[in-house]
């Protein structure tokens, strides 16, 4: 891996993905999750997407980027449509964002693992729904 | 001296409420009164200011000769009679003479000076209260290295079509600039040559007659539809030297200006396409110069039960008027004549419908630049008008009336009532896109536009910012029906518009007793904070809610989208537009400018009253700032 490490920031990535693993790992036998990806994308191949670790997956989300357009719960941002709630399997997205169509640049397998994208279908899944805008008197002025 | 007028002085409360009356937008007769107004008192500048102690002094001391009369008080005589109220400025030697002017000899009324902390928040300070005031500010700056500072806030206006006067102060005579360095490079042979491409006039009078005349003339050229900023070189010796005694100086006349209306013809023939059409559509953008320019629009659509698409280049139309259809089913894709009022892309509005009609009614056929282009991309139409929207509305609604018949009349009823469920529609699925996020940390967009509301809806409020990366959600959740209450965004997109316009609006909002609301995106404000100093020495009622999302977020994403195509590293998008290493703290920014300042607000239970205690500060005639952390868009 150390020569995929070409500067501070990628380094910082590779230190934030590991501290999630050990944490993750830490803690597997209770969640009983799937192990999270321990590499960045350019230093791995496409894998045969797993279950995917919702936890990691969420990290995953903010590092890159996908709430830059999709917000920080992939509600929809202004710019992009929602993409949670969410009952896509990682395949799908996996092959949606690989090619994707409309304004959406493509996460290619140069950009991002399989694996990786497994564990932000996960985190995906389990965003919770927004509340009724009827129980929500600000709504309803 | 200037000519005493024998016209009989217009009373200024009595002028100030008719002004408050008509709500105070383009003053298009200001001169016509005003020019010959009774100068100021004191009317000699070596007036005692300060209380002299009653005894009589011991021996007769020898005295300095002092100027009772330098030419910047003529200048100031001048720019009263012209009806300003502010000059925004950073204070420069090369003008300073006609800034003392303005404070001693004007007594720092009408105009009254306002620091900025830099040129280029001057002019967005004009530019926002321009918007709201309906006329044009002064902003004084040196001619060259303050007019450097100054262009990115002009071209804003410049792009906006919104008045301004320029004050550029030089040293014309090289033979005064002596031997230092600092005379010599700050002075030009041609002061407004930086800012000609992104002004409609510029002038460098010789002396104070043609000072008056290039004044009265700045303030006509600035205030004819396509209204722009103009800018005047003043010579430091023009305004440091005495008037010569005798000199029979004169203020031009300026007269009641009429806007450019459209050909009668033209007015008739558009009016036959709209009463015969299916499915007219109403296009506006920058229409509204004057509070009358709502009522105009709302009557030519309800004469002909049309539909209105508000592009919200300015306040045009109310947002909850049923014919309002700007996100409806029923807006422009079906439309059989589309009329474009000042819209300033006509050539991306388009109906998919064959055979359609393109009518366009702009001023901004009468006038442009070359350089910039910020005529945009050329629209194809079917019958070009040019002309101002604003002052085409009154005749072409009469035109609209002449040709109605009873069948028509129906045929537009039954229209009407498609359009008001169409209306209806748009905005009873608002909740359901506002609750969206509604729990989330950072806030979404439309909480914090909800949360604001029942704050603001019982006050006379103005919302001062621009909405474009805000998902327009006031403009979904409010209710505007007046013509203040939006002043579209920077026409020229120059990030760093927003804090200052903000400023420059609630100096204007202030006069009527409003409260301004500005939703201020961070990198702008970070382009220039000192925008809260104003605000803050200004005793602003304005409200500051960040939207704070922590860096320049349309170039992040653009960015990622690079690195993206191009199969590369999009983790690094932070680098180079995100603010966030380190953190900016917004709260204490406008604490150490003297406002009251709230956050950061990450949870969005504490938004609620956090906007609440910094409301009721705005409430006492003071700034807010709440920051706000919120979602990208
Ligand atoms: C003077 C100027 N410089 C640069 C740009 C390019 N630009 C467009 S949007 C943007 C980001 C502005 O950041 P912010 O105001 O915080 O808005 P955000 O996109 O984060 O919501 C920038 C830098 C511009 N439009 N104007
Ligand atoms: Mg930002």
């Amino acid at each position: 891996m150390s020569e995929k490490i070409r500067n501070g920031s990628e380094i910082a990535r590779w230190l934030l993905l590991a501290a999630v693993t050990v944490s993750l790992i830490a803690s597997s036998a209770a969640t009983a999750q799937t192990p999270a990806s321990s590499t960045p994308a350019a230093s791995q191949s496409a894998n045969a997407a797993p279950a995917g670790n919702a936890e990691n997956g969420k990290k995953l989300y903010v590092l890159y980027f996908c709430w830059s357009c999709h917000g920080s719960q992939g509600r929809a941002g202004g710019t992009a449509p929602a993409i949670t709630p969410s009952t896509r399997s990682a395949d799908d997205l996996i092959k949606y964002v690989r090619k994707p169509r409309g304004a959406m640049p493509p996460y290619t397998s140069k950009s991002i693992s399989d694996r990786e994208l497994a564990d932000i279908a996960a985190f995906l899944r389990a965003v919770p729904k927004d509340p009724d805008p009827k129980s929500i008197p600000l709504l309803n002025q | 001296m200037a000519k005493k007028s024998k016209s009989k002085p217009v009373d200024r409360r009595h002028f100030l409420k008719t002004a408050a009356a008509s709500a105070a937008l383009v003053a298009s007769k200001p001169g016509a009164a005003r020019a010959q107004q009774p100068a100021p008192e004191p009317r000699n500048a070596s007036a005692p200011i300060l209380a002299r102690p009653a005894a009589a002094p011991a021996a007769v001391v020898d005295e300095a000769v002092t100027i009772d009369r330098p030419g910047s008080d003529f200048m100031v005589d001048v720019i009263k009679s012209l009806g300003f109220e502010h000059m925004f400025g950073v204070p420069a030697n090369t003008y300073m003479s006609l800034q003392e002017s303005i404070v001693n000899y004007g007594r720092n009324k009408d105009p009254e000076f306002i620091l900025a902390t830099n040129e280029d928040l001057a002019a967005a300070m004009a530019h926002g209260y321009a918007k709201v005031a309906g006329k044009p500010a002064l902003i004084g700056c040196h001619g060259t290295v303050g007019a450097q500072h100054a262009t990115m806030g002009v071209y804003d206006a410049f792009c906006d079509r919104v008045p301004m006067v320029m004050i550029l102060g030089n040293i014309f005579d090289a033979a005064k600039r002596g031997t230092g360095k600092v005379a010599w490079v700050h002075s030009a042979q041609d002061a407004a040559a930086l800012v000609r491409d992104m002004t409609k006039w510029d002038d460098a009078p010789h002396s104070l007659p043609h000072f008056a005349e290039s004044m009265v003339r700045a303030y006509k050229i600035a205030m004819t539809p396509p209204m722009m900023p103009v800018a005047l070189v003043l010579d430091v010796d023009l305004q440091e030297e005495e008037v010569p005694k005798g000199a029979n100086l004169h203020i031009p006349k300026l007269g009641t200006m009429v806007p450019p209306a459209a050909d009668s013809g033209a007015v008739a023939e558009l009016a036959k396409l709209l009463v015969a059409a299916e499915h007219p559509v109403i296009v506006v953008d920058r229409v509204a110069r004057t509070p009358e320019a709502i009522k105009h629009l709302v009557e030519l659509a309800e004469t002909l039960q049309a539909a209105v698409i508000d592009r919200k280049g300015r306040m045009n139309f109310p947002t909850r008027h049923p014919l309002e259809q700007t996100r409806s089913r029923m807006g422009l894709a079906d439309a059989d004549v589309v009329l474009g009022i000042e819209v300033i892309d006509f050539a991306g509005v388009r109906s998919q419908r064959q055979g359609s009609k393109r009518i366009s009614i702009t001023a901004n056929d009468l006038f442009s630049r070359s350089n910039y282009t910020d005529y945009l991309k050329f629209a194809e139409v079917d019958l070009a008008i040019p002309a101002d929207g604003e002052a085409t509305l009154p005749p072409l609604v009469e035109a609209v009336k002449r040709l109605i018949t009873d069948d028509r009349r129906r045929f537009f009823q039954d229209r009407g009532a498609k359009l008001a469920a169409a209306h209806k529609e748009v905005f009873d699925r608002y909740p359901q896109q506002a609750v969206v996020g509604w729990n989330d940390s950072p806030i979404s967009t439309a909480r914090v536009t909800a949360e604001l509301w029942p704050l603001i809806k019982n006050e006379d409020w103005s919302l001062v910012a621009d909405l474009s990366f805000f998902q327009d959600w006031p403009l979904k959740l409010w209710n505007f029906d007046r013509h203040y209450q939006f002043i579209g965004g920077p026409g020229g997109y120059g990030i760093g518009y927003g804090a200052p316009a903000a400023v420059g609006a609630a100096v204007a909002n202030k006069k009527y007793g409003r409260i301004s609301i500005n939703i201020q995106q961070d990198g702008d404000l970070m382009m220039g904070p000192g925008s809260l100093w104003t605000a803050a020495n200004h005793h602003l009622p304005l409200l500051t809610v960040m939207h704070n999302n922590q860096g320049f977020h349309n170039e992040c994403m653009e960015a990622q989208r690079l690195a993206l195509r191009r199969g590369r590293d999009a983790t690094r998008a932070n680098i180079g537009n995100r603010l966030i290493e380190p953190v900016i703290d917004y709260a204490k920014m406008a604490e150490s400018m003297g406002m009251h300042g709230e956050g950061p607000i990450n949870d969005p239970k504490d938004l609620g009253p956090a906007l609440k205690r910094a409301m009721e500060v705005v409430k006492r005639g003071e700034p807010a700032l709440v920051d706000t952390r919120t979602q990208p868009r």
